[in-house]
């Protein structure tokens, strides 16, 4: 099941640039919410901070408290005990080309150790099917790599691997941008679908999606989160004019 | 722009591209007749020398007609394998280390610059030092000093190709690693090295069949050796050696050995680099990358 996330004064820098400033937010247990802002925003680098992804960069630097359920995970974990939490499926789709399918999936359990052969199968299977790729790849899990797909069915199958290593919350950065409409779609439906069990986030420069698939929205600008609501209500009445200039194609 | 000069603009561009296309095919050309000349001049000098005699005996002394390379040819095998056990794991570790643990440190740009060094120090010199390391100390030639000579001239080469392969491995695949939360030890041991693995093989490969002709630091370490030995701690036979020291001979049915051996250290190189290659991509995936 999902946990919420509450963020408290989160300042994350690169180098000298200040690139998150204050951001306060409690984001709800399993539902999808939607971070929207123009490039460059803060966005990207706020979720990189919800699993502590940021710091993987050697000049980056982050600040303030991020709790995932009832943990800090600043202060009470160590950065892969987080990322075991929190699964995060990336812009471009990453499979690992060398693996199977079905390695691909399993990956997160296997690289850490974990070898049950009959578990792992089941773990696959429940895994693909949650991401609607099973009746797609079923026929060929160990016999084609997982660069042998197409876009949109690479990036299911690391939905799939996010999804294996059973975590509680699910970032989404951009995951349908480098999607045709089609496997966009498919993208969607799944984030619909994923919701009632994991507390979703996702970055995304496309507002219909948002407006589709999320029920609370942020608005990044400049590093500071301008607006948070329920995504209704930053669609069609939204507190901040930076918002409405931005929803309304004005700037950004 | 009328259409007439379009129409010839269009005809100049076609011309240019077939051009380049001719040069570049002229280029390949000639860059494979000097091997296709090589290999046929020794087949044509060395095949007829080539009988099961020479695969399964050892020189005849001085005189005697027949007599084979067998102790050169396994002496090379031993020394190669010696080589390769030295070179190989700590060619990839110092890559590993330069491209994933060191990146971007002190340590690591003096490692590489060292490296590069070492690659382009003759191999007379390195027979010369590990001849004072190791074989004055112990008094005498033997096989193991041969074998560490070779396997030090392999290092740079398998580390810099490593180092290089490593660093063509996407960022996104080490971020997705990272993000299932996986250490990244482990990250860079099992995903990271995989999908560099085949680079990382042709590195090795390219310095295996490098120091397999290498004569001159062998000289003053593994010295050669006329009878069978198998013992690292004994002078050992090995086919470079065995090629250098029939060709200055003024006999010429050693000459004929020699271009023989010239063929079969060849085509023993050749064999070997195929079946590793062989070996390594039989469990690749369709359509992996």
């Amino acid at each position: 099941m999902g946990v919420r996330i509450d963020v408290t004064n989160l300042n994350a820098w690169y180098g000298t640039n200040h690139t998150l400033q204050d951001i306060t937010l409690n984001i709800p247990a399993n539902h999808a919410t939607a971070l929207i802002g123009p490039s460059g925003c803060g966005k990207s680098t706020f979720v990189r901070c919800l699993n502590r992804m940021h710091e993987t960069n050697p000049i980056a630097r982050v600040t303030g408290t991020v709790r995932i359920g009832e943990l800090d995970i600043y202060n009470d974990a160590k950065p892969v005990q987080v990322r075991r939490r929190v699964g995060m499926v990336f812009q471009r789709p990453n499979p690992f080309p060398t693996m199977s399918i079905y390695d691909n999936v399993a990956s997160g359990l296997k690289l850490n150790g974990y070898a049950n052969r009959r578990v792992l199968d089941e773990i696959v299977e429940k895994s693909l099917k949650n991401s609607a790729l099973w009746d797609e790849v079923k026929d060929d899990l160990k016999k084609k790599s997982g660069a042998s797909l197409s876009g949109g069915q690479q990036q299911r199958l690391c939905i799939a691997r996010a999804l294996a290593v059973d975590p509680e919350v699910l970032l989404m950065d951009e995951p349908a941008s480098a999607l045709d409409p089609v496997s966009t779609s498919k993208i969607e439906d799944l984030i619909f679908q994923l919701k009632s069990q994991y507390t979703i986030v996702i970055v995304t420069h496309n507002m219909q999606q948002a407006a589709r698939v999320a029920e609370k929205t942020g608005f990044f600008l400049n590093g500071r989160m301008v607006e948070f609501d329920s995504t209704h209500k930053i669609f069609t009445n939204p507190s901040d004019k930076r918002t409405e200039d931005y929803i309304t194609g004005r700037f950004g | 722009m009328n259409q007439q000069a379009f129409k010839s603009r269009s005809e100049l561009r076609a011309w240019t591209d077939n051009a380049v296309t001719a040069l570049s095919i002229l280029a390949t050309v000639v860059v494979i007749i000097p091997l296709l000349a090589i290999f046929g001049y020794l087949i044509y000098k060395g095949a007829s020398s080539l009988n099961l005699a020479f695969f399964t005996q050892i020189p005849k002394p001085v005189g005697e007609s027949g007599g084979g390379m067998a102790n050169a040819i396994v002496g090379s095998a031993i020394l190669l394998l010696e080589a390769s056990a030295i070179g190989i794991p700590i060619g990839i570790g110092g890559g590993v280390f330069l491209a994933e643990f060191g990146r971007g440190t002190k340590l690591a740009n003096a490692i590489r610059f060292t490296a590069d060094v070492l690659n382009g120090v003759p191999s007379i010199v390195m027979g010369i030092a590990i001849y004072s390391l190791i074989v004055v100390p112990q008094h005498h030639f033997s096989g193991f000093a041969g074998g560490v000579a070779l396997g030090i001239m392999m290092i740079p080469t398998v580390s810099r190709t490593t180092e290089e392969m490593l660093l063509m491995v996407p960022h996104a695949v080490r971020e997705a690693a990272l993000g299932l939360g996986v250490p990244n030890w482990r990250s860079v041991l099992s995903i990271t090295l995989k999908t560099a693995s085949p680079g990382i093989i042709t590195g090795c490969m390219l310095a295996f069949a490098r120091v397999a002709g290498e004569t001159a630091p062998l000289l003053f370490t593994a010295l050669g050796n006329s009878f069978w030995s198998t013992s690292l701690n004994q002078p050992m036979a090995a086919l470079p050696l065995q090629i250098f020291v029939f060709a200055i001979s003024p006999y010429d049915d050693w000459h004929r050995l020699a271009w023989a051996g010239a063929l079969v250290l060849i085509l023993l190189i050749t064999l070997a680099v195929s079946l590793v290659r062989y070996v390594t991509s039989r469990g690749v995936l369709k359509g992996a990358s």
